[in-house]
């Protein structure tokens, strides 16, 4: 089926609808997801938001951007950090017009919290600087961006599967192939302007807080139609997943005083961290954590967790601004959060990687950033790049509405200003060979099979601590595991929700995304924020302040680099 | 532990009526009902199809009967249920393909209580509304849902009556309703008291029972009874 739109937007989280919100009303526009909107991974956001309101003490966006900046070891852009920090405020007050339930100061202000790298005067110690909604922030602003998006009326297609990106021989992007989850029937969107906000890939980790549908689709997809994807080696892991299931559980519950322990009750954050403490960022905090474990200091039979103590928090706090997560660790632990420590590991939780993007959302293709035209990014998908190496907690949340509406905006004013450029012939051909060889294989490779091999070395070699020898033995795990792929064979030959099907899809999607950070990982050497080179332990600014972009080629993945972009702050050493 | 898991299944490719398939499988006791799913569909039987997507209770994909009670499979671990579970569709949507029903009457329901805020005023510029803790605690229960239908399709007067609006479309008002900012109450107050309306509900609490985020669902659908009453 062939539909005509001014633009579309690929994904309904954060991003995704932010842009759909931008576009409604003033443009014919359209939402194409996977999921039903309020499935999105958006919703299990947790702790807040970051916004330099200066609500319950002094703060300011340049703090923020510094934070930023220093948080993401120096490898943002800091043109993009800029804005990141500046429009934070504006677009946190804007969900607040939209609806957004936030928590309230007594005097009816939004209230905010601590959090992890977010400091006073350029890291005098921490600041209240997120604002939040007890611990489902992301499940509000999921919810009321897509309550916006209702009264506006926004055209959706729920379940719908993107299989493919259009673009013409001139280089321009004009549609997308999709396929119905329904029916299995293969449309053809064409539109002048692609906005993708199809999100992350922590699922080719064992342990990690992401959804199942959180695949690289979009990333994976581009990829192959030989767009860059930049810095894909950063991938973080948060510090506090539940033990084994590794389900999020925010740190905001630092933010409200909880503090990490060893197996010895020991607050081993005191020794790396003097400063923030427990609220250090992510990629420390996490590194400290398995170093513990590895010098036999973790808890249980195998040693192997470090626990979060909450029992301290006064009475009331965990009802009042921590629920969920309660509700988590006494669902999935037995445990009373009240009076027993939880058991947490880190767990993959966000790549800082993606389609590199300008500040406008436009995707970019080269060193030079040149535009590819009708093609946008915005969210996890996206590297604008203003999380660097080690995104700071909160600000992925930013990162959504501040360039989920830029992309927005600008591609009202692409669509204003291009023709629709016609489709190349047999647009849809790509993605319905991808899926008709799937399903003609009747014997072959179990999906799931691959996909726990994935996982399981992914974690071992490609996590918290990297070695160049794990790394290269990875690389080679992965193009084995991408042969394997190639003869895959699925139970369900039927067109009719055939989630067999798209499982197959995503695994091969997880695959490109795990090829291009092992070579972007065994390329660098140096550690810098989330990538950390046990062979190679310090950063290097003279050879390494750079961003990796990945390409797919004919002779295998090419890596080439491009500068990071420096304004306000000079790089310095990274101290909490 | 072995667990056996009896999955009433329909393939409307293959099948004229729905059938029980039992399977077997080894789980551990502290793996949610999901990952005995999983278990199936990826090593026995591929064709096995529901929804899923957190795997933790917040995205509201995965609501099912399970042992006759509707439940998010993610949020219910084996060893609170036992080593047999009968898995079943929620009841009162049409069934697509074993697990998956139609969710599009539930989303149409949930749109037309106008889910979003409603302020006929221009809000001040370059800061929030205002709002007092006490005032935002009216409605903290309601923006919880998850809109995964648990509740709904719990509901024996849903299941009789195709008119009712169903609970999380009440929970969903509700949530605005008592929202110190919006203007909007009175037009879905009118709506919640048609014959479609909150008077449909007889109290039973099967809504309550249901929901995996504990919100207190019989509660709100009487306070905005309360509120049709006495205006308050």
């Amino acid at each position: 089926m062939y539909h005509r739109y001014d633009a579309l937007v690929i994904g309904a989280g954060g991003a995704g609808l932010m842009a759909a919100a931008q576009l409604a009303g003033k443009c014919k526009s359209a939402v194409i997801s996977k999921l039903y909107p309020p499935r999105s991974h958006t919703g299990a956001a947790q702790g807040g938001i970051a916004a330099a309101l200066g609500n319950v003490e002094e703060d300011h966006w340049v703090w923020h951007m510094f934070d930023t900046v220093k948080g993401g070891d120096y490898l943002v852009d800091q043109d993009a950090a800029e804005v990141l920090a500046r429009e934070a405020i504006d677009a946190v007050i804007e969900m607040e017009h939209m609806g957004l339930p936030f928590n309230r100061t007594p005097e009816g202000k939004i209230d905010q919290r601590r959090f992890g790298g977010h400091t006073r005067n350029f890291g005098e110690g921490p600041v209240r600087r997120a604002c939040y909604s007890a611990d489902r922030t992301g499940h509000m602003i999921l919810y009321t961006l897509y309550q916006t998006c209702i009264k506006h009326d926004v055209e959706f297609f729920d379940e719908f599967h993107l299989l493919d990106l259009i673009l013409t021989d001139d280089g321009i992007c004009n549609g997308v192939v999709a396929m119905e989850v329904l029916t299995g029937e293969i449309h053809v969107f064409h539109a002048k302007a692609i906005i993708l906000a199809t999100g992350g890939y922590g699922r080719a980790f064992q342990v990690t807080s992401n959804a199942m549908a959180a695949t690289g689709d979009g990333m994976s997809i581009a990829f192959r139609r030989g767009i860059p994807l930049e810095d894909m080696e950063f991938y973080q892991f948060h510090p506090t997943g539940i033990y084994r299931k590794g389900i999020l559980l925010t740190e905001g519950a630092r933010g409200e005083g909880g503090i990490l322990r060893n197996a010895d009750g020991e607050r081993f954050m005191e020794r790396y961290a003097p400063t923030l403490k427990d609220l250090a960022p992510r990629d420390m905090v996490s590194r400290f954590i398995w170093q513990e474990i590895r010098e036999g200091r973790g808890g249980g039979p195998n040693k192997d967790y470090v626990t979060l103590d909450l029992t301290h928090l006064p009475p009331g706090a965990l009802e009042a601004k921590l629920p969920d997560i309660t509700d988590f660790v006494e669902t999935y632990l037995g445990i009373d959060p009240h009076v027993e420590p939880i058991p947490i590991q880190p767990t993959a939780h966000y790549a800082m990687g993606g389609l590199p993007t300008d500040v406008e959302g436009r995707v970019t293709i080269d060193e030079e950033n040149t535009i590819l035209p009708g093609l946008y990014a915005a969210g996890e998908v996206a590297c604008v790049s203003v999380h660097g190496a080690n995104r700071l907690g909160t600000n992925s949340l930013v990162d959504l509405v501040v360039f989920g509406r830029r992309a927005g905006r600008h591609a009202l004013q692409y669509i204003a200003e291009n023709e629709l450029a016609p489709l190349p012939p047999e647009p849809e051909y790509r993605g319905r060979a991808e899926v008709a060889n799937i399903m003609e294989r009747t014997t072959g490779e179990n999906v799931a099979d691959i996909r726990q091999d994935l996982q399981v070395q992914m974690m071992d070699k490609a996590s918290v601590f990297r070695t160049g020898e794990g790394l290269r033995e990875i690389e080679r795990i992965v193009r084995e595991l991408k042969d394997r792929f190639h003869h895959v064979a699925i139970n369900d030959k039927g067109s009719v929700f055939n989630m067999d099907l798209l499982e197959a899809l995503e695994l091969g999607y997880l695959l490109d995304c795990s090829e291009a950070l092992v070579a972007g990982a065994v390329a660098r050497e140096e550690s810098r924020g989330a990538h950390m080179r046990e062979d190679f332990p310090d950063r290097d600014d003279t050879n390494w302040l750079k961003h990796t972009l990945a390409y797919r080629t004919s002779g295998g993945l090419q890596m080439r680099y491009k500068p990071v972009v420096l304004t306000r702050f000079e790089p310095k050493e990274r101290k909490y | 532990m072995q667990v056996t898991v009896k999955v009433l299944r329909f393939n409307p490719e293959l099948d004229s009526k729905p059938h029980y398939e039992t399977y077997t499988v080894e789980q551990e006791p502290s793996d949610r009902v999901l990952d005995a799913l999983n278990t199936i569909k990826w090593h026995i039987d591929g064709t096995l199809t529901y929804r899923r997507s957190c795997a933790h209770g917040v995205c509201g994909s995965d609501a099912m009967r399970i042992n006759g009670r509707n439940r998010l499979a993610c949020k219910l671990l084996i060893k609170d249920v036992g080593s047999t579970i009968t898995i079943e569709p929620i009841l009162g949507f049409e069934v697509i393909k074993d697990l998956v029903v139609d969710m599009e009457p539930f989303f149409d329901s949930y749109k037309r209580i106008k889910p979003y805020l409603i302020n006929h005023d221009a809000p001040p510029v370059g800061r929030e509304r205002l709002q007092s803790p006490e005032d935002r605690e009216r409605f903290d229960d309601t923006t919880k849902c998850i809109l995964c239908a648990c509740c709904t399709t719990s509901c024996p007067i849903v299941w009789t009556n195709e008119e009712y609006v169903g609970p999380a479309t009440i929970v969903q008002g509700h949530r605005f309703i008592y929202d110190s900012r919006d203007q909007g109450g009175q037009e879905r107050l009118n709506m919640l008291n048609e014959r479609s309306g909150v008077w449909r509900c007889r109290t039973i609490f099967n809504c309550t029972d249901a929901c995996p985020r504990g919100i207190k669902v019989t509660l709100a659908i009487e306070q905005v009874k309360r509120t049709l009453l006495t205006g308050e």
